[in-house]
C-alpha cells in the first residue's frame, strides 16, 4: 500500500486548464486566474522537439498536472510495463504535482483502442484494478488518483455501486480520487440517479482534483436523454451548480476545466477558467 | 450475465454485431443504442488521429473521401501503442492494396511522407552542426563522417514526392511532373522543413550513414554524373540536417 503520510508535491487549490499547444503563447500571457496546467502524458512520449520544449516552457511558470490516458487500469490483461517505464520517464522529466489516470480499459490484446471503456464492479473487478494500481503507484514511487468514468451503461454483473468500488480502491491501495463532476452528471443522468446523491455517497476525503468540461446531449433507443461526455463544449450550469455543491462538501480543491475537442480560442477557456475561480472563492474551507 | 472484455471488444470495431448480452440501462433494459457511443468513439478518435496524421493524403483524396477512408483502416488496423503519435504506419500498405484507389498508386508514397514528418516533428533535439568542421585540408575532409540530425529524414520516391505535397498544400502549385522525386525532412528549431532533392543528392546522403564524405561523393557521382556537391552541401548545411560533427576518425 502506498504510504500516504509522504505526499508528493501538491497541485494549488486554484483554477488549472488542460493545456493546448494552439494556447501556448496567450497562457503564458494573459493566464487569468489559472495557476496549474494538465497535460496527457502520451502527448509527450515523444523524443523531443516543441512538445518536449513547451513542457519544459510551462514548468517554469505553472504547476503541472500529468494525466494518462493510456494505461487501461482496469484491463484484464497485466499492465503494459514498457508503457509504465515511459511513464516514469515523463514524470522524471515534467515533476508534475499530480498524476492521475482512469478507472477504464483501452487496451485489449495487442490492440489500443483509444477509448476509455467500462468495466463491471464486482469483487474480481475489484481486487484486479486494486492490483494494477498498487502496481504503477510502486513503479512510479508516488500516489495517483483515480478518474470516476462517465457511464453509457450499466453491467448486470455489477455488486457495488461506483462510490463504493472507488472507497474500497482507496483502502486498498492508498490511492487519491480525481472527481469530474461531469462524469458524475453524465453518469447519474444515463443511469436515472441523482447526482447529488452520487456526491454524498463518494469518498471526497480522497479528492485531490477536480474535472469539470462540457458534454453533448442526444437520446437513447427508447427517447430517454443519452449524454456523452465529449470535453467539446462549455461547461453546462447545472455541472457548475454540482461543482458548488461538491466544494461546499469538501472545501477548495485543484478544480481543472477541460476542453479537447472544437477547441475554442484563449479568451472562451480563460473565461470557463474565471467562473471556475468563482466557485472556487466562494467555498467555505472545510 | 458476465461480460468479458473480448465480448465487449469483438462487436466494438463491427458495426454489424449486436452488444454484447449484460449491458443494459437504468431500467434493465439491453444497451441498445448506449453500447454505440463506445463503438462511435472508438472509430471517431481514431479517424481524427489519422486526420492529424496524414494531412497530405486528406489533401490529395479529398477531405470527404478520406473521412470514408480512414474507418476503413481503423477497423482493420487498430493502434498496438497508447503512442497516438506513432499510429498509421501500416496506411501506406493498405492505400497500396486498396483497389478502389490504385489509380491513385503514389497514395502509398505521400502517406510515407506523411509518416516521415510527423516522425521528423517528434525526434529527439540534437546538438547543431559545426560548419568550422568542414575548414580542413581536402586529404582530411574526404575522410569525414557527417551524422544526420535524429530529425532528419529521406524519402525516395518513383513518384513526384514534392510536387503533390506542394500540389497538397498551395492547389495553385503547378501540376506534378511525371518523374520521381526524392525529399529531404529537416527541422531547423521545432517545424518539419521539405526540401526538393537535386540529382544524386538522394544517394549522397544514404551512403553518408555508413561511409564517410569522400566515399558518398564518389557513390553520388557513379549514380548520377551530374551531381552537384557544393549544392547539396549548402542545403544540407543551411536546412540543419546534420548534427554532431563528426565520429572517431578510421
Amino acid at each position: 500500500m502506498y504510504d500516504q503520510s509522504i505526499p508528493s508535491q501538491q497541485l494549488p487549490n486554484a483554477v488549472g486548464v488542460g493545456y493546448k499547444p494552439q494556447h501556448f503563447a496567450e497562457l503564458l500571457e494573459t493566464p487569468g486566474p489559472v495557476e496549474w496546467v494538465e497535460i496527457h502524458a502520451e502527448n509527450y512520449m515523444g523524443d523531443g522537439g516543441r512538445p518536449h520544449a513547451q513542457l519544459r516552457a510551462l514548468s517554469e511558470r505553472f504547476a503541472l498536472s500529468v494525466h494518462g490516458v493510456g494505461l487501461s487500469i482496469g484491463g484484464e490483461n497485466p499492465l503494459d510495463t514498457a508503457h509504465l517505464a515511459r511513464l516514469r520517464k515523463l514524470l522524471e522529466r515534467a515533476n508534475p504535482g499530480s498524476f492521475s489516470e482512469h478507472l477504464a480499459w483501452s487496451t485489449h490484446g495487442a490492440e489500443f483502442l483509444n477509448d476509455l471503456l467500462p468495466l463491471p464492479y464486482t469483487d474480481t473487478t475489484l481486487a484486479r484494478v486494486g492490483d494494477h494500481i498498487a502496481q504503477v503507484q510502486d513503479t512510479l514511487g508516488r500516489q495517483m488518483l483515480l478518474e470516476n468514468p462517465s457511464s453509457y451503461l450499466a453491467f448486470a454483473e455489477s455488486t457495488y455501486a461506483e462510490t463504493d468500488f472507488l472507497a474500497a480502491l482507496v483502502q486498498r491501495t492508498g490511492c487519491g480520487l480525481l472527481l469530474d463532476v461531469n462524469n458524475v452528471f453524465v453518469s447519474s443522468v444515463n443511469l436515472g440517479v441523482s447526482p447529488q446523491a452520487y456526491i454524498d455517497a463518494y469518498p471526497l476525503d480522497a479528492v485531490g482534483e477536480i474535472h469539470v468540461g462540457g458534454h453533448d446531449e442526444v437520446t437513447d433507443d427508447h427517447g430517454a436523454p443519452l449524454l456523452i461526455d465529449s470535453h467539446g463544449a462549455p461547461v453546462v450550469d447545472p455541472v457548475w451548480a454540482l461543482l458548488e455543491y461538491t466544494l461546499a462538501r469538501c472545501g477548495p480543491k485543484p478544480v481543472l476545466v477541460e476542453w479537447d475537442t472544437d477547441v475554442p480560442e484563449w479568451p472562451i477557456l480563460r473565461a470557463e477558467a474565471e467562473r471556475a475561480a468563482t466557485a472556487l472563492a466562494l467555498a467555505p474551507a472545510c | 450475465m458476465s461480460v468479458n472484455q473480448s465480448s465487449f471488444r469483438a462487436a466494438l470495431l463491427d458495426a454489424a454485431a449486436p452488444a454484447p448480452q449484460g449491458l443494459q440501462d437504468a431500467t434493465g433494459a439491453p444497451a441498445g443504442r448506449r453500447y454505440d457511443v463506445y463503438r462511435n468513439n472508438v472509430v471517431v478518435s481514431l479517424t481524427e488521429a489519422m486526420k492529424l496524421a496524414f494531412p497530405t493524403v486528406r489533401a490529395l483524396v479529398g477531405p470527404e473521401n478520406f473521412d470514408s477512408l480512414a474507418p476503413l483502416f481503423v477497423r482493420q488496423h487498430p493502434p498496438s501503442s497508447p503512442l497516438m503519435m506513432h499510429y498509421g504506419a501500416d496506411f501506406p500498405a493498405f492505400l497500396e492494396a486498396f483497389t478502389p484507389l490504385a489509380h491513385l498508386g503514389y497514395l502509398g508514397d505521400v502517406a510515407r511522407f506523411d509518416l516521415a514528418r510527423r516522425a521528423c516533428y517528434h525526434a529527439a533535439d540534437a546538438v547543431p552542426f559545426d560548419a568550422a568542421v568542414l575548414q580542413r585540408p581536402p586529404e582530411v575532409l574526404g575522410n569525414l563522417h557527417l551524422v544526420c540530425a535524429p530529425a532528419t529524414r529521406l524519402i525516395r520516391s518513383r513518384w513526384p514526392v514534392f510536387d503533390l505535397w506542394q500540389r497538397a498544400t498551395d492547389p495553385t502549385a503547378p501540376a506534378p511532373r511525371p518523374v520521381g522525386q526524392a525529399v529531404l525532412i529537416t527541422r531547423p528549431e521545432f517545424d518539419p522543413e521539405v526540401h526538393l532533392l537535386p540529382t544524386g543528392a538522394a544517394t549522397w546522403f544514404t551512403t553518408l550513414r555508413t561511409r564517410s564524405l569522400g566515399a558518398a561523393i564518389e557513390a553520388a557521382t557513379a549514380a548520377a554524373p551530374d551531381f552537384d556537391f557544393a549544392t547539396t552541401l549548402t542545403l544540407a548545411l543551411q536546412s540543419h540536417a546534420f548534427c554532431t560533427p563528426e565520429r572517431t576518425p578510421e
